[in-house]
């Protein structure tokens, strides 16, 4: 019972991470298709200034509750993803500094630099993030010790490049519906009109990741045993359409939020079909991580229980006031404070 | 070399680098907490432009400790499975619980904090820099109650080959942790003391800003001076308490190889680890080690030589942090007493401006000597008596850790030369006018 809790929580922490930080990864991948001028850049970094720390804590958690309630399957898979894990830790170090990094020297040079960074530090955690769950989808070669018997290239096989993908596009699309509610102007109407023309791709991207996950996994077993469970998928179609809907009418919040919804149902449709295997093998199944086979003792999950219940909420509330109250758009005036980016 | 040896190496790379911006952190979010407490309290401007001046400071420095902290959390993982797998029922509880106490605290608030400045009233801006400063130390306290638990292992049993909790309360109030937070946090006070202090002298030396910065000098040696003696005696207290539960540590750390009753300090000492003794031992201090850490002048004092030769720390290495680290320590008691009674009238010390403008680096040296001592001194345990580093490793191929330690010294010297720059640069130009 412990562990089944645990397990949804723990796909709750991964996906609420890839919606808060998603739109942080895709506005830094945006940012040099975007932005035309100095200013654009700006507008940019300060739509995501008081967030993207606090968004990649749910990183931080993500892991540590990994480790903390199935210490083997933290175990096993950071040691089987190493090389892809190493790079996106850097790419991750990289942006975080250059929010810091870039306003504080004047000079062009510098800040080209910085905005580089910024972009590869965003693009490459997306599509690597997609990678690594497309490739725990559909099962990696581990043996009967908890030993990967692949390296780094293993992981980029057509089903794991099409995670990638389908990351990418949905970070993107809703990195472009934040900067459209959080910026006015040209650059406003720039985000808008890559978020409208996105909306197909990603619609497209979305269906054939799943009809390829039909043929490359099973995650489709739980759905067709349990079929309350298509609720979920359903949930990321509700998603798509809100947020195409309310783009039409102009209310970027809930396109913004119809994005959060679709983020929060894909992801979810997967941790629902991995149910109970954390890391599926794909040499044996009976090799596979479960929640049952690599959890913590039942005194560590239920202390952990509560610690978890107590605590995400006060940090829900907390982080919800925080974008409720610093929601306004990035102005001149904006811009013109002293501790803006 | 082997995967043992580079993730050791890379552990160690990745955790002193790690350590460069935490102490800062921890202090300087107090220091600034006081300051704009102080401008809630007295409404003068100069203290609001002292919490400016200094939160900037912070913040540059702030951005390296996230980032860098990151990369410690996967490591566990990454290097360390067989280690992980074995104590992640304790250990990794204690990393999700600092996250979801601290982390989310500390950097939500810290983006509040810095952009809204024009948003609330001052008083509810001041409990934002509080916040900031509460989750750092909290963080910071769960942190080494996970250090603490490898230190010394308690409320746990052995099931399942691995192990498991058996009693939280006892690890959460393990002797060993408390005294390691209370000493780590002390010293990143006094270094953040120190570092105030040292910047202040750099602009009175050059007569800059001489009320702004006599004020936040005062602060810094106020600060500065009441840790400095408190870690004087809780080190002491830590030293007596890794006597009990690990005396070869504690052999190591002064390098006493015969066990002996009344065991004598020697104040120069060159370690002789190759013929197992000392070749040089001069100027004694009779019965001193027994008393610092047993409490008494006569008590036995095991030596090296009591444990297998495989079960000894490095010594020279460990000897020499330890000798660095309590120089340091008196040191920066007698340096700070001394500024402080100069405190009101220091623009008029430069001889004693410039002694502090050049200390910046001391706590620095002092701060990872004393890990080295910690992490290096509990070796080859890599969780004291339960578990060696040579099989706490995970299965990978000596390429792949040799490519990531190799981009982690590259990355890492590169970053943190841009930020020692960036934080001189700002530093040095001062806060802006009124
Ligand atoms: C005594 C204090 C202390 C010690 C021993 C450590 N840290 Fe640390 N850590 C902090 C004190 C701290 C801090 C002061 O709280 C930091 C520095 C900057 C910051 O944001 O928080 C931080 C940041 C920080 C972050 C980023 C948090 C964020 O994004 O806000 C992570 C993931 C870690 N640390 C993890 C670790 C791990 C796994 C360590 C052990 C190997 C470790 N830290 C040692
Ligand atoms: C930030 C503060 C810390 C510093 C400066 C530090 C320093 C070091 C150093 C220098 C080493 C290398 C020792 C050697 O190779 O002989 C090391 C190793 C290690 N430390 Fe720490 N440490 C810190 C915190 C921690 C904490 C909090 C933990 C656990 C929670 C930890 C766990 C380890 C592990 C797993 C190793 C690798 C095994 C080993 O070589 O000892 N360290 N650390
Ligand atoms: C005379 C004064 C001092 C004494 C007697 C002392 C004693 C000790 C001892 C015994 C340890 C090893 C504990 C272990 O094995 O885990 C230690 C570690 C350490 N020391 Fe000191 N120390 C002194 C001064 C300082 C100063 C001035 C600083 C920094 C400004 C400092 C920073 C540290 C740190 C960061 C550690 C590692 C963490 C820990 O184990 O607490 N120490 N100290």
């Amino acid at each position: 019972m412990l562990e089944t809790i645990w397990f949804i929580l723990w796909g709750v922490l991964w996906a609420v991470y890839f919606m808060l930080d998603g739109f942080d990864l895709g506005l830094g991948t945006l940012l040099p298709f975007i932005a035309k001028d100095d200013r654009d850049r700006r507008v940019i970094y300060n739509a995501m200034g008081p967030f993207w720390d606090g968004n990649e804590v749910w990183l931080i958690t993500a892991g540590g509750a990994t480790f903390a309630a199935f210490p083997v399957a933290y175990a096993v898979m950071f040691n089987s993803l190493y090389s892809a894990l190493l790079l996106l830790l850097f790419a991750l170090i990289v942006r975080g500094v250059s929010f810091e990094f870039r306003n504080k020297v004047d000079s062009p040079g510098w800040r080209t630099l910085w905005d580089f960074c910024l972009f590869i530090g965003s693009f490459l955690p997306a599509l690597l993030l997609g990678v690594a769950f497309a490739n725990i989808f559909e099962g990696l070669p581990i043996d009967g010790n908890g030993n990967f018997q692949g390296g780094f290239f293993t992981l980029l096989n057509p089903y794991g490049i099409a995670g990638g993908v389908l990351f990418v596009v949905a970070f993107v699309i809703h990195g472009a519906n934040w900067l459209a509610a959080k910026s006015e102007g040209e650059i406003h109407e720039r985000a808008a009109s890559v978020a409208k023309k996105m909306w197909p791709v990603f619609l497209v991207v979305t269906v054939l990741f799943l009809a390829y996950t039909y043929v490359a996994t099973d995650l489709f077993d739980n759905y067709f045993k349990y079929p309350y469970l298509w609720m979920i998928p359903l949930l990321a179609v509700a998603g798509m359409l809100i947020s195409r809907g309310s783009m039409g009418s102009g209310n970027w919040w809930r396109a913004w939020m119809g994005s959060s919804l679709a983020i929060l149902g894909i992801t979810f449709f997967g941790v629902a079909g991995l149910y109970p295997r954390l890391l599926p093998s794909s040499i044996d199944p009976a090799f596979s991580v479960t929640a049952f086979n690599g959890s913590s003792s039942q005194l560590t999950l239920k202390i952990m229980l509560g610690v978890a219940l107590i605590m995400v909420p006060i940090v829900i509330a907390y982080q919800t006031w925080v974008y409720i109250f610093l929601r306004g758009k990035i102005t001149d005036e904006e811009l013109e404070y002293e501790e803006a980016y | 070399m082997d995967v043992v040896l580079l993730s050791r190496l890379q552990f160690a790379v990745a955790s002193l680098f790690h350590f460069l911006f935490v102490p800062l952190t921890l202090g300087l979010s107090v220091l600034t907490a006081i300051m704009e407490t102080r401008y809630v309290q007295t409404g003068d401007e100069d203290y609001k432009r002292m919490a400016k001046f200094w939160g900037k400071l912070f913040l540059i420095n702030f951005a390296l400790g996230v980032v860098t902290g990151i990369t410690l959390e996967f490591q566990f993982g990454t290097n360390w499975s067989s280690y992980s797998k074995y104590v992640g029922d304790i250990f990794g509880s204690l990393l999700a619980i600092e996250a979801t106490l601290a982390f989310y605290l500390e950097s939500t608030f810290i983006g509040v904090w810095l952009f809204t400045w024009n948003k609330v009233s001052p008083r509810v801006h001041a409990m934002f820099i509080w916040l900031v400063a509460l989750a750092s130390n909290i963080s910071a306290l769960w942190i080494l109650i996970a250090n603490g638990w490898m230190q010394h292992p308690v409320g746990y049993v052995l099931r399942n080959g691995r192990a498991e909790l058996a009693d939280f309360v006892a690890v959460i109030t393990n002797k060993f942790a408390i005294y390691e937070f209370l000493h780590t946090v002390s010293g990143a006070y006094i270094l953040a003391g120190f570092f105030v202090m040292g910047v202040s002298a750099y602009h009175l030396l050059r007569r800059n800003e001489v009320t702004f910065f006599t004020k936040s000098f005062r602060i810094g040696v106020t600060f500065a001076l009441i840790f400095a003696l408190f870690e004087v005696f809780n080190g002491h207290l830590h030293g007596a308490e890794v006597a009990e539960t690990q005396p070869a540590k504690l052999a190591a750390m002064e390098s006493h190889w015969e066990t002996r009753n009344g065991a004598p300090m020697y104040l120069f000492v060159v370690p002789d680890p190759e013929n197992e003794r000392n070749s040089v031992e001069i100027l004694p201090i009779p019965g001193m080690l027994s008393l610092l850490a047993h409490h008494s002048p006569s008590a036995e004092v095991k030596g090296l030589k009591e444990f297998p030769k495989d079960e000894r720390p490095p010594v020279t290495m460990t000897f020499l942090s330890f000798r660095i680290m309590v120089a340091l320590g008196f040191l920066f008691a007698l340096l700070t007493f001394w500024a402080w009674l100069k405190r009101n009238t220091i623009v008029e010390h430069p001889g004693l401006l410039r002694l502090l403008l050049f200390s910046i680096p001391l706590p620095y040296l002092a701060i990872e000597a004393g890990w080295i001592v910690a992490e290096v001194g509990r070796q080859p345990w890599l969780v004291y008596g339960l578990m060696k580093t040579s099989q706490g490793v995970s299965t990978l191929a000596p390429s792949q850790v040799m490519i990531s330690l190799a981009a982690f010294v590259f990355f890492y010297s590169a970053l943190g030369l841009i930020d020692f720059y960036l934080l001189a640069k700002y530093a040095r130009k001062g806060p802006v006018a009124h």
